[in-house]
């Protein structure tokens, strides 16, 4: 308590200092029960009577269901009912179908073939836990195990094998039309063209459990008026009442949901899976059941946080300032969608951190391996996405010889600026963070970087537009296209910085790109093929660093703190494209199909790599030319599929 | 299988019932005779949600066969008010946040009065150790820690 310090000085103006609950101890309102051990989680409601439900899981990666014999254990004592597939009313299911998004592609209990290790085929309900446990071990299933994948873009191969037959391609499909979620701001390639160094990062998280110290379980009983009424450890109570009620096939009003006192959740406790069990269990046996998952089952089958690769690429001016930054991401949804899909949406909103950078894109794949279903844990969509951003911004620190503190403050985002998803920050606070940090830290920071401000400098000029934004041949944000593309295209008729009209739909096909050099070549964006596109050396490129340069922070002037678009002439609007600004691409070079590349390349392997600590210098200060840009090796692979787009699935079966 | 009577004192009180071979405390206690307060967390000894006390000592109730607490006494922290007003852990435990979704409470609260009644005076790193075999997931032990020094504090008070 005493550790917390509130620095009510910052931002003191913008309020009236009423906050009078803030700084103070106050009590939870349910700690008497808490700590006096009268709080009731949901197995703490006794019932006469109750039975004990338990799975028979898959103990295969992936595997087909032969055979299953429960004849041993109908036998067992204590035995009361053997749940099957087809005891399931509506046997097929995806969490955020009840918000409308995404296909059902997860049976409750999988009938025909599993494709994560604890996948449940089988349940058994019998008068103890211990009666329960045992027939589960009599249960005898002949598995046909496949093969299986593991690693994200492993599964994205061509040859991969298919983990949810729902989804094909190994790839969620956003709205049913995209193997990934894009987005794109400005032009990314042309700020890689001016900036004075290239640095790339790919970072890789791990799965996380949430571990709370209660495990998932629920306790159905049937209840009067015929309903059934659950006690649940969920997080997320409707959820788990309409899930229950669509894959039950019962109307929600026969459903009685108690729920509220979490023995912790993080996040662990949405995926409404126990609920319906239960529900079930009690429907099939008029009794009350109890279906609790023990504490390997929460480590083994309980969702995880997903694990997520990242790869980062930034263009960094001498100065500190980011011109451009790319992010190619892969999110592993485990074996089926749950909430992976919907949390790749909001850390895509969150590109590019919390940095003002005139140039953004982004491709993020939600894959499909055989690994546990993924969920929400704290921070949920964000923090895989935070870890690799704060990581690069120390790279980028390194490669551009500047302090990381001062490289955060003089690209933080401010009040006023124009995010990459196309909202207005507001009550920005980076800088003051960074600057109480290094206050704390003892760390020094030059003056001028003592001075700032959250709320100066931002939203003025550059910082406040909407820059033009790539679009392809059909006036559509990026590449994302199947079939051919329209031979006549309208002139450039749309509004400058703003979305193309039409970005939703086919009349999409009328809007042309906004500027002549903005002519999508597939290799620009995002992915490229095999064969690198070299990028001349523009007009408009920056004068080649300094060989010393100190790797002290580079000492400021105004305009760095005010990050330029452009350093070529500014475009008035609906003006044809000068030749001094940034270079058309090269005509896009038709590699011919390559096989496809090794599965996982060593990170930073090729160019663009940052020098290393002893030589500050640039590689780019030791060449007579400006090293043209080259892509490198991690940002060659897309979805490389024979025949197929690389950006668009389009193959569903059904 | 027959059944096996035991008797003990729960919480002071006499306690009679009749357990299954096997059956370990917690579920006795839980489902057998009612006092929910002790916590199921990972029924393997690895969280301590499930502490109690028999006879002074602090024990797992999941890893304890039922038959053995014949004729014992056993506490809980359903028991560990006495009287109108809670315990002064207890009361240290609500001043200082010490609970969040209050799962590991009770078995926080057993391993914390053993602590006391060993060493009426701890220091931080002996409230670290008593409190070592119980988890928390909602990363609370500096309040907890700060909680069981604070009731100390206060209970010396007192008998002084």
């Amino acid at each position: 308590m005493s550790s917390i310090e509130f620095r009510k000085d910052l931002f003191a103006d913008e309020r009236d200092d009423t906050l009078v609950e803030i700084g103070k101890p106050h009590q939870r309102q349910d700690i008497l029960g808490h700590v006096t051990g009268r709080t009731k989680y949901y197995d703490d409601h006794l019932f006469d009577g109750l039975l004990h439900m338990r799975c028979v899981r898959c103990p295969h990666h992936h595997a087909r269901i032969r055979s299953i014999d429960t004849s041993a254990a109908k036998r067992m004592a204590g035995v009361v009912r053997i749940v099957r597939p087809a005891d399931v009313p509506r046997n097929l299911n995806t969490l955020l179908s009840l918000i409308a998004f995404g296909r059902d592609d997860e049976a409750l209990l999988q009938p025909e073939t599993c494709a994560y290790r604890g996948e449940p085929v089988l349940a058994i309900i019998a008068e103890t836990e211990r009666a329960a446990r045992l027939a589960c071990e009599a249960v005898q299933v002949s598995w046909e195990v496949l093969a299986h994948v593991l690693d994200v873009e492993e599964a994205l191969a061509p040859d991969a094998p298919v983990v949810n037959p729902e989804y094909p391609n190994n790839s969620f499909d956003y709205y049913d039309r995209y193997d990934h979620q894009k987005l794109r701001f400005g032009d990314v390639e042309a700020g890689f063209s001016q900036a004075d160094h290239i640095v790339e990062g790919e970072y890789q998280m791990s799965p996380i459990e949430q571990a709370p110290m209660e495990t998932c379980g629920a306790i159905a009983a049937p209840e009067t008026n015929d309903r059934y009424v659950c006690h649940t450890a969920t997080q997320a109570l409707f959820f788990s009442l309409g899930t229950t009620a669509k894959l039950l096939d019962l109307p929600s009003s026969r459903l009685h949901f108690i729920g509220g006192t979490v023995g912790g959740g993080f996040g662990g406790k949405v995926d409404s899976i126990v609920e319906p069990m239960a529900v079930l269990g009690a429907r099939l046996t008029g009794r009350p059941v109890k279906f609790m998952w023990d504490r390997p089952e929460e480590m083994q089958v309980g969702a995880p946080r997903g694990a997520e690769r990242w790869r980062i690429r930034d263009g960094v001016m001498a100065d500190g300032r980011i011109v451009a930054r790319s992010f190619t991401g892969f999110f592993d949804a485990g074996a089926y969608t749950r909430l992976s899909s919907y949390a790749i949406v909001k850390g895509v909103g969150h590109l590019p951190g919390p940095y003002t950078i005139p140039n953004v894109a982004a491709n993020v794949y939600c894959v499909f391996t055989n690994r546990t279903p993924a969920t929400a844990m704290r921070g949920f969509g964000i923090t895989g996405v935070d870890f690799a951003i704060e990581c690069q911004m120390d790279r980028v620190a390194e490669a551009a010889g500047l302090d990381p503190i001062a490289l955060r403050l003089i690209n933080a985002y401010r009040d006023g600026d124009m995010k990459a998803h196309r909202r207005v920050a507001k009550n920005t606070a980076l800088i003051e963070c960074c600057q109480v940090a290094a206050q704390k830290a003892r760390w020094p920071l030059p003056a001028e970087l003592e001075r700032l401000s959250s709320r100066e400098g931002g939203g003025v000029g550059d910082r406040a537009a909407l820059p033009e934004t790539v679009t392809d041949q059909v006036g559509r944000i990026g590449e994302r296209r199947r079939g051919p593309v329209p031979t006549a295209p309208h002139e450039a008729t749309g509004p400058k910085g703003r979305v193309a009209a039409g970005t939703q739909g086919v009349a999409a096909v009328a809007a042309a790109p906004q500027r002549a050099d903005m002519q999508i070549d597939p290799a620009r964006i995002g992915h490229r093929t095999d064969t690198p596109t070299v990028i001349p050396a523009a007009a408009g490129l920056p004068a080649q660093p300094s060989p010393q340069s100190s790797p002290q922070p580079a000492p400021l002037s105004h305009s760095a703190s005010t990050p330029v678009r452009s350093p070529g002439p500014s475009l008035p609007p609906g003006a044809a494209a000068p030749s001094a600004a940034p270079p058309a691409a090269a005509p896009p070079t038709k590699a011919p199909p390559t096989t496809a590349p090794p599965p996982t390349a060593p990170p930073g392997a090729a160019a663009g790599q940052p020098p290393a600590p002893g030589s500050p210098a640039p590689p780019a200060a030791t060449s007579p030319q400006p090293a043209p840009y080259t892509p490198d090796k991690p940002f060659t692979r897309g979805v490389n599929r024979p025949g197929v787009s690389r950006f668009l699935s389009g193959t569903r079966r059904r | 299988m027959p059944k096996t009577p035991v008797t003990f004192t729960l919480n002071g009180a006499e306690t009679a019932v009749f357990v299954d071979p096997g059956a370990n405390l917690l579920d006795v206690l839980r489902r057998g005779v009612g006092d929910l307060s002790p916590k199921q967390g990972c029924a393997q000894g690895g969280c301590g949600a499930c502490s109690v006390r028999i006879d002074g000592a602090l024990h797992l109730a999941c890893l304890t066969l039922a038959e053995t607490v014949e004729a014992r006494r056993v506490e809980t922290t359903g028991g560990l008010q006495q009287g109108p007003e809670p315990h002064p852990l207890q009361t240290a435990f609500m001043e200082c946040f010490a609970a969040q979704c209050g799962f590991c409470t009770p078995g926080m609260l057993m391993a914390a009065k053993t602590l006391l009644e060993r060493d009426p005076a701890p220091s931080r790193e002996a409230v670290i150790e008593a409190i070592s075999g119980n988890l928390c997931r909602c990363t609370g032990y500096e309040p907890i820690i700060e909680a069981i020094l604070l009731a100390a504090q206060r209970m010396q008070g007192r008998a002084a």
